[in-house]
């Protein structure tokens, strides 16, 4: 049985939704694009921000653990976000989240540090287009104007009815990561899709 | 929505935070040297004072920190925030009373806006538009309301009055009409609203209404919406002082909305004609300015805390059936602005003189706006009755436009300059004199006219238009909402803003500022000193040359008119109250207008007593004969106007309305048929029918394919939280009744929390997944409360422990794999496992490939059986469930659902959190002591354990039912007595049903119970009442099934 055992594809929380995504980003010619970037690894890292381990972190991916609240920092495929005082998201290509985990281990040695893999916990949709503050506007609190939540800005915050990471992209136009919960997914892409009706 | 700002995150709405009682409460250092009674103060006891309050708040939806914030509990305002830890401030500042409207150099004396208007517009040259009212079709044009056309074409009488049936005329012309309020019937019914608001369109259709409107009773099949704004600085109303203040601050760079509720910029200079070029010219400038927004056709609603406004944007309702169904209707805006300009302008009230609620009298200054806005005149020949100068404009420029003044009677024995000039238009002036009297059935036809105070010296003039100005209130409605008192004022006559706390001034004649010229340097001075305030540069805005006005003479202060005996002197014409009412108000003994108000139902129409307000405080006044600055006003409310519930919803509807969580083999159950149950926002399923089996059916043969064969269920809606640090088996030694420290890396156990009254509040299973990190499961329902108490814990009471917690429940899809051939299925799809009862024992766990895919296989069991729960990511989730569905076939596996679950686990007698429990029961009530540690020195609960309460005899007990009659079935919630004849009430309860199921494996139906010394009474005999009987039911143990565990290991 084992070997005739099952090979399918990993199934993303929105891989149903592609063609609805796709069919609206199309239709609205580029107002709003909405695209889900799945299975992208992402790694819950708790550490005191006072010892050495953050720097150590930062040398080991090449890529510092913002300190200032609510920002981001990107260097090459590794985004880091602050999502509390001792805690970061590091996000980085599908499949790197052992290597991620592995590298963040070794480089803190015995510093208490909590690195978990939660990149199945959330996805990550892309909202962009030159309506992506409007749309969003629709159901986030949150000032998003450039000048408020300009590039490098990340905020944990309220999207409709759910939780959401957000994270300005760091590109002028690249719109913004919406990161949610992976079983809250499915209601928060119905509630884009329907908000994006105007732009369509 | 309150604005407290975290002390990491900076200023978020109320609405991500979670309160969490009293801070500076801490955990004492050893609760078992504490007597009961320190211990019931550490529980029970907080401080409850009015003023500065030391809280604990979590910013639970952003970054999870626990913090402290002194908030004042009288005005809610958050005076210092601190983190955890830190301690109180000593002194803190709170928010400086700020004036309405700060003082500024060379005001001008107030008066009326404005001299005579410029040409009103020509009717004959716009686009007609056809619309029916009560059955008849008109032609209005493009820019009219629905009361201009209709006044276009000779109808005043709109409506008739709720009470008395007395027909009523169009009254005004903008949101405060008391009369014309209409329902709309095409394109879709809306009722009771106000016709000098509703823009027409082609093919309105619309009727009269004596009071009541009628829903729909089909679903509106527009959109509605809502957006968030922020903004520097709120300008609202786009009248002179609006614009001015936008003017002012549009090309500062700060970000500026500029809303108003007409489709056209310019306020009251739409009404008067004055100053059209500017206004045009400015609104091109605006639309222009890149940080400016206007948001016209939107009325400002209601003003909340810390600048939060909410505002309705009518957005196509103007285009009748030609609006795009794509667009919402209308448009909920919450605005946070950081300043806010009110320059919300002014209504002109009325006097209490006898039959003055006939069709034909109207507010003077929306005469006027008919004519200059609208090109309409209401009327031929008006009489004119004023107690101030606003209205000699009205009736100049009336007449210059052809309509015939009969006079203007003028309750001012000296009436001045603006009297002067009026006469020398030709038109009689009646100094000293008033309205005692009118005639006309459908159609005011007479005004009947005495000096002021006197009977005889009456005169008669023949007019279908008298054109009321009592005075003029500030429209103060936003600013009192916004926490702002008001004040009286005598030159005035009348109610103006005085001071608040929030960031917000008041410009024009919202201000009490009447004249034009001082309208706009008051709000252009207004929108400089915003945006000052929030550090941009503004400019001096070119303002426009107010042309000579005469000299102005005070108001004179007028509420009632004495008149024709008998003769009604309605105060709100919207609810039929007259003079009279009030007066048996007052007679009866109420000596407060929030009183009178309630007594005679003045001021709560839907107009909510904007014409009516002042003059119903000013008439109760003078038959108290106490002074009207001693009275007030009535208290505003949001909404300012009315707000219909669907904008309200918004897209909150439906699907929509709240988020629906689905695991990821959510499609698979739904393509098999299950039923689904909402257990807190998941979805689960609950049981999966086949052809045609009802519910009893389907889960009799679920629960007997897990108990004969083998079942299997979507588990991955349980809590899941990773806890991780070398102080994380100290942590959750504290956190769970039993010991945790002790369990072995690669076991799993199985745990009980409580809160510190001892009362359980979450279960779960705990798996030490290596010395320093364990993962915890909590109840579906539960799982972000766990998580927040964890944090609470571990951020404000216990920061030397080095443990991190993190929500890892949708890291991991969980399958339970359920019977005697569980093991069976498991091993075909798992080689690598050895699956024996020895390799592979209860309460253990391993990690290996389950149809090639990484699992974690745990052997728990919540049914007495032979089970596992098979975890893995959710990516692979539905692979590993087609698998486990294809290689349990041969044994008939069987998909089943919370029902079935629950079944299997009350024969089992596990209780369920939040079912079986209720927040009053203990783990010993539970008979769990066995999972109540007596070695650890303290646990979140224990020191209650020892308190008297919590070992009474009588304390409920959770038991099994077994009602005696097999077949009979106890609802849950039945209560349970002793005997079988109920006694006198009150009839002493011993407990009730918690969970109640028909059993396949017992044959028979049985409930789990709290009864009150309930193990004392196994055996016993009590009494459910059900339905009118008493059912004997037998107390048993609540492990029906298997009580020996025979089948835990298959």
């Amino acid at each position: 049985m084992a070997d005739t055992a099952l090979t399918a594809p990993p199934r993303s929380p929105l891989s149903r939704y592609a063609d609805r995504l796709a069919a609206t980003t199309r239709t609205s010619r580029g107002a709003v694009r909405l695209a889900e970037l799945p299975f992208l690894a992402q790694l819950n890292v708790r550490l005191d921000a006072k010892g050495g381990a953050a720097d150590a972190v930062g040398l080991a991916l090449g890529l510092q653990l913002p300190l200032e609240p609510n920002t981001a920092i990107r260097a090459g495929e590794l985004t880091a976000l602050w999502l509390g005082p001792d805690e970061w998201l590091v996000v980085g290509p599908p499949g790197s989240e052992r290597d991620l985990e592995t590298r963040i281990r070794a480089a803190v040695g015995e510093e208490p540090v909590s690195v978990t893999d939660v990149s199945a916990q959330r996805t990550t949709l892309l909202v962009s287009g030159a309506r992506a503050l409007d749309l969003l506007a629709h159901g986030c609190p949150l000032d998003l104007h450039p000048r408020a939540f300009g590039a490098g800005r990340c905020a944990q915050t309220t999207l409709a009815r759910t939780q959401v990471v957000l994270v300005a992209r760091d590109e002028p136009g690249a719109g913004f990561w919406v990161l949610v919960r992976s079983s809250f997914a499915s209601y928060l892409t119905d509630w884009l899709l329907d908000a994006a009706t105007e732009y369509i | 929505m309150l604005l407290i700002p975290c002390p990491w995150c900076g200023p978020r709405d109320e609405a991500e935070f979670h309160y969490g009682g009293q801070a500076h409460v801490a955990y004492p250092a050893d609760p078992s040297a504490l007597t009961d009674e320190e211990w019931a103060k550490y529980l029970f006891f907080r401080a409850n004072p009015k003023g500065p309050f030391a809280e604990r708040w979590s910013h639970s939806a952003g970054c999870r920190r626990w913090f402290n914030a002194v908030r004042d509990t009288s005005t809610n305002e958050v005076l210092a925030v601190y983190r955890a830890g830190e301690e109180r401030p000593a002194t803190f500042e709170p928010r400086p009373v700020l004036p309405a409207r700060p003082a500024f150099e060379d005001e001008a004396p107030s008066g009326p806006i404005g001299g005579p208007g410029a040409e009103p517009p020509d009717r004959t040259r716009a686009r007609p538009l056809r619309f029916t009212f009560d059955g008849t079709e008109y032609q209005g044009v493009e820019g009219d309301t629905l009361a201009s056309a209709l006044l276009a074409n000779g109808v005043i009488a709109a409506a008739t009055s709720i009470k008395l049936g007395r027909p009523r005329g169009i009254f005004s012309a903008g949101v405060e009409e008391p009369n014309a309020v209409i329902q709309i019937e095409e394109p879709f019914p809306e009722p009771m609203l106000p016709a000098p608001a509703i823009e027409l369109y082609d093919g309105l259709v619309a009727t009269s209404l004596p009071g009541q409107g009628r829903l729909a009773t089909t679903p509106d099949p527009a959109r509605y919406d809502a957006v968030h704004d922020h903004c520097d600085l709120l300008i609202v109303g786009a009248g002179p002082a609006g614009l001015a203040a936008a003017a002012a601050a549009a090309d500062s760079g700060a970000r500026v909305i500029l809303a108003d509720d007409q489709p056209t910029l310019g306020g009251s200079l739409l009404g008067t004609g004055e100053l059209a070029d500017w206004a045009a010219e400015l609104n091109t400038r605006l639309d222009a300015a890149p940080d400016v927004r206007i948001l016209r056709r939107t009325t400002v609603f209601g003003y909340y805390d810390d600048n939060h406004l909410l505002a309705v944007e009518r957005r196509t309702n103007h285009l009748g059936a030609k609006a795009p169904q794509n667009v919402s209707r209308e448009r909920v805006h919450r605005i946070r602005a950081r300043r806010v300009v009110l320059a919300t302008g002014a209504h002109e009230r009325s006097l209490a003189f006898a039959d003055n609620d006939r069709p034909g009298v109207m507010l003077a200054a929306s005469a006027r706006t008919y004519l200059h806005r609208h090109g309409v005149l209401p009327g031929r020949h008006a009489v004119v009755f004023t107690t101030n100068d606003s209205a000699y404009a009205a009736a100049l420029d009336l007449a210059a436009s052809g309509v015939a003044i009969s006079a203007i009677v003028d309750t001012r024995p000296e009436p001045g300059a603006w009297a002067d000039r009026a006469r020398a238009a030709g038109i009689e002036v009646l100094p000293g004199h008033a309205v005692t009297g009118t005639d006309g059935e459908a159609r005011l036809t007479a005004v009947t006219v005495a000096p002021y105070g006197e009977t005889t010296g009456q005169r008669e003039f023949a007019a279908d238009l008298l054109l009321v100005s009592g005075g003029w209130n500030p429209v103060a409605h936003l600013f009192s909402q916004s926490g702002g008192k008001l004040r009286y004022d005598e030159a005035l006559g009348t109610f103006v803003p005085d001071a608040g706390r929030q960031a917000v001034e008041v410009a024009g004649s919202a201000s009490g500022v009447f004249d034009l010229a001082g309208c706009l340097a008051q709000g252009a001075a207004a929108g400089a000193r915003a945006i000052e305030a929030e550090g941009y540069t503004p400019e001096a805005p070119r303002l426009p040359q107010v042309p000579e006005q005469p000299q102005l003479t005070p108001p004179m202060q007028v509420f009632t008119v004495p008149g024709r005996e008998g003769a009604p002197r309605f105060v709100d014409l919207q609810r039929d109250v007259t003079v009279d009412d009030l007066s048996r108000a007052t007679g009866a003994g109420l000596r407060s207008v929030e009183h009178t108000k309630r007594y005679t139902t003045a001021g709560t129409a839907n107009d909510q007593g904007k014409t009516a307000g002042v003059l119903a405080s000013g008439v109760v006044a003078e038959l108290l004969g106490v002074d009207i600055s001693a009275l007030g006003t009535t208290t505003f409310r949001p909404p300012y106007t009315p707000v219909s519930f669907a904008a309200l919803a918004g897209r909150d509807r439906g699907t929509l309305s709240d988020p629906v969580r689905t695991t990821a083999v959510h499609e698979w159950h739904i393509e098999h048929g299950a039923l689904f149950e909402n257990v807190g926002q998941w979805k689960r399923p609950w049981y999966y029918p086949q052809d045609g089996e009802d519910m009893e059916t389907a889960v009799l043969r679920e629960c007997a394919a897990a108990r004969d064969s083998v079942g299997f269920m979507d588990a991955s809606t349980l809590g899941k939280i990773d806890v991780q640090g070398p102080d994380a088996g100290v942590f959750l030694d504290l956190l769970y009744t039993n010991m945790m420290s002790t369990l072995k890396v690669g076991m799993i156990r199985y745990g009980v929390m409580c809160r510190p009254d001892g009362m359980v509040f979450d279960d779960g299973t705990v798996i030490r997944l290596a010395p320093d990190r364990f993962l915890v499961t909590t109840t579906t329902g539960n799982a972000a409360t766990v998580l927040d108490w964890m944090e609470e814990w571990l951020q404000t009471e216990w920061p030397e422990l080095k443990v991190h917690c993190t929500s890892v429940t949708e890291q991991w899809a969980t399958v339970a794999l359920v019977g005697p051939r569980s093991r069976e299925v498991l091993g075909s799809l798992a080689p690598q496992l050895a699956v024996s009862n020895d390799d592979f024992p209860f309460m253990a766990w391993r990690e290996t490939t389950v149809a090639g895919i990484e699992a974690r296989v745990c052997r728990i069991s919540f049914s007495g059986e032979l089970a596992y729960e098979i975890n893995v990511s959710p990516w692979e989730a539905l692979a590993l469930w087609e698998a486990l569905h294809e290689a349990g076939a041969p044994y008939g596996i069987t998909p089943y659902g919370t029902e079935t679950m629950h079944v299997l686990r009350a024969e089992k007698g596990y209780p369920i959190i939040g079912q079986d429990t209720d927040g009053t029961v203990t783990p010993q009530d539970l008979g769990m002591s066995w999972a109540v540690s007596k070695k650890k020195p303290d646990f979140i609960g224990k020191r209650s354990y020892a308190r008297a309460d919590a070992v009474r005899p009588d304390r409920k007990h959770l038991v099994g039912l077994l009602p005696e009659d097999p077949g009979t079935f106890l609802p849950e919630g039945t209560q349970l007595v002793a005997d079988s004849v109920l006694p006198a009430p009150p009839v002493p309860m011993l407990g009730h049903v918690t969970s109640s199921y028909r059993s396949a494996a017992l044959g028979r139906t049985f409930a789990l119970a709290l009864v009150k010394g309930g193990r004392e009474r196994i055996g016993e005999r009590l009494y459910a009442p059900v339905g009118g009987r008493l059912v004997p039911v037998t107390v048993a143990s609540p492990v029906l099934y298997d009580p020996e565990g025979a089948r835990r290991d298959g």
